[in-house]
């Protein structure tokens, strides 16, 4: 079985943002890049379901950018993943341009078992994984929290508001990962230094059109300060007064 | 610009969901100001006051019906929605950005060649464009993003937009039974967490973070979210120390919400946490560190220690709502 699993890099979720000259994307001075955190679930699970499937089983780590995102794809490969590729874009791309890519690649490869996490902390478009997978006419389940792969069936558990949905499906399909399925690896030392030795493959992205333009990036309009009531609970009567007849919450 | 507008309705358990109502609200407002028609569609099979739909400004309700599609079935649903919409002509398609949504939008795009805009929180009709703004990083930054390609879907983040009665109206519902149904992919259960509300649809939220010190005094929270009628919050510090179910989590790797009350109660306010909650419309703060993050972003705040100040905030409200 032919795994793949498709990652971005990502401003890490501590970076203050700034918006950029462009004013159409963010000033990358200082910015520290990471693995997309919801896709380490997303590796973690194809290691597993890798050590399950057994024989020539493979897991390849696919990433559409520059070559900044090598460095997410070799720590990827410090976990255990075997292999990576980078489709290569500088220009930046929407979520179906991105999709469109990745789905002609998974489709070259084979793989018939795809992860993608449940959305990138950068754009939270949180669609990249389903779109990929209705160009490849696969099936698709997203923000999956529990995993079964039986034969050809797929028994998954998905997140939604106020509980969850036991879906079942079947292969070829795309997973998108949410916390909860399982608990990432650290890459060990011996993992470190035998992702040296493995290959990333770069290949020219394919061609294609964005469906969505950029116009603007910009800051949240800022709150104005608050009003500290009190340091105890004499606060408490204002607090509610406040709540009830200002702001008319409660 | 845009011709024709789809709505599209969830309903969990044959209920209508109340982010449907503002979507329908939202779609109509937008219809008559571009001056196109609009439908909805709802999926399912036995729908409660499907009807009621028309006060929200859509009279045309199109009911595919069939007992496999009282679930979500994501392959069903994408099947019948996008053959519904390319037969209609419909140019843009309007969902909640619920789970439901979340799953269903990009599906529908992906049939249709169309761009897809997601959890958005204003539009606006620029040159005969459609600006759509959303937040990104976690609300870090906002977006603004047009489409370019004909056919378009957008979802609408929940909570953000009004849901509008205009009473008197009236709707024509069109039942389609749907004989055999795509269900290569499809829901055979819901587990529902205990009773309890989800902090992603709820209006008010009660967190708390680890400045509660464990879980056996998150009742202090759940009793003040109870007299509220709130959902229960909690940092990720709380959520990875096993005290409560990641489900409730607030923040960048949790959920986004934007209730229109957010109590932190002993959450330092770490970026990723208000990440999630910086967007709710009154936000206070309960902490003792007066330099905790969390009172940049809050309305109103008390310095305090929560386990002296919750109990009497509980007891205030409910002298209030007696
Ligand atoms: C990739 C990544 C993603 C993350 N995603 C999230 C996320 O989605 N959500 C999230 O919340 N965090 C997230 N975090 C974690 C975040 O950085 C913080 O660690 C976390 O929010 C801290 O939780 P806390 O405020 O409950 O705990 P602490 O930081 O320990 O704060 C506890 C607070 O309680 C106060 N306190 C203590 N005792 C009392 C008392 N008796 N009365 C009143 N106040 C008291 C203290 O003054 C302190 O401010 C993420 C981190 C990373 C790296």
């Amino acid at each position: 079985m032919k795994i793949a699993v498709c990652i971005s890099h990502v401003p890490d979720t501590a970076a203050k943002i700034n918006i950029g000259s462009d004013q159409k994307s963010i000033d990358q001075n200082g910015v520290t890049y990471i693995i997309n955190p919801y896709d380490e679930f997303g590796i973690e699970e194809a290691l597993k379901q890798k050590e399950k499937f057994g024989g020539d089983s493979e897991v390849i780590i696919l990433s559409v950018g520059g070559d900044a995102n090598k460095e997410s794809i070799r720590k990827a490969l410090a976990m255990g993943a075997d292999r990576g590729i980078i489709l290569k874009d500088e220009n930046p791309k929407d979520s179906f341009s991105i999709a469109s890519i990745l789905a002609d690649e998974i489709k070259a490869l084979g793989c018939e078992l795809v992860f993608f996490g449940k959305q990138s902390v950068d754009y939270d478009n949180s669609i990249t994984g389903q779109l990929t997978a209705e160009l490849l006419n696969y099936s698709c389940i997203s923000v999956v929290v529990s995993l079964n792969i039986d034969g050809n069936k797929v028994f998954a558990e998905r997140e939604i508001e106020g509980g969850k949905e036991i879906v079942e499906s079947k292969l070829p399909i795309v997973i998108t990962t949410q916390k909860g399925l399982n608990e990432p690896r650290y890459a060990s030392l011996k993992g470190i230094m035998s992702a040296k030795k493995k290959v990333i493959e770069e290949k020219p992205a394919l061609a294609v059109n964005n469906l969505t333009e950029v116009i603007k990036m910009s800051r949240p309009p800022a709150k104005k300060a608050g009003r500290i009531l009190g340091s105890d609970s004499s606060a408490v009567p204002e607090l509610v007064k406040l709540l009830h007849e200002e702001a008319k919450v409660i | 610009m845009i011709k024709n507008i789809l709505v599209v309705i969830e309903q969990r358990d044959g209920k209508i969901k109340k982010s449907s109502l503002e979507a329908v609200s939202t779609a109509s407002k937008l219809a008559s100001e571009t001056n196109s028609s609009v439908q909805s569609i709802a999926l399912g099979s036995e729908i409660e006051n499907l009807s009621s739909i028309a006060e929200y400004g859509v009279s045309k309700i199109n009911h595919f019906k069939n007992s496999d599609l009282h679930s979500y079935s994501p392959s069903a649903y994408t099947k019948i929605i996008s053959e519904f919409a390319i037969q209609t002509g419909s140019d843009l398609i309007i969902i909640p950005n619920t789970s439901f949504g979340k799953d269903l939008a990009p599906r529908i795009a992906a049939r249709i060649s169309a761009g897809c805009i997601m959890d958005i929180i204003h539009f606006e009709i620029s040159a005969d464009e459609l600006i759509c703004r959303r937040p990104i990083y976690a609300g870090k930054a906002m977006l603004d993003v047009k489409f370019l390609s004909e056919k378009k879907v957008l979802t609408l983040r929940p909570n953000v937009f009004k849901a509008e009665k205009l009473p008197g109206l009236s709707a024509e519902i069109t039942l389609n039974e749907v004989t055999s149904p795509d269900l290569t992919t499809r829901v055979t259960e819901i587990k529902k967490s205990e009773g309890k509300l989800d902090v992603a649809e709820a209006d008010i939220i009660v967190s708390g973070g680890r400045g509660v010190k464990g879980p056996e005094n998150f009742h202090l929270i759940e009793e003040l979210a109870e007299t509220l009628g709130a959902a229960v919050g909690a940092s990720r510090a709380v959520v990875d120390a096993g005290w409560r179910s990641h489900g409730e989590q607030v923040g960048q790797t949790g959920k986004t919400v934007s209730p229109s009350l957010y109590i932190a109660c002993g959450i330092s306010g770490a970026i990723q946490h208000l990440a999630g909650m910086s967007s709710s419309k009154y936000i206070v703060a309960i902490n003792k560190d007066k330099d905790a993050p969390i009172f940049s972003v809050a309305d109103y705040g008390i310095t305090g220690d929560l386990f002296e100040v919750l109990p009497k905030l509980t007891e205030e409200i409910k002298k209030l709502r007696s």
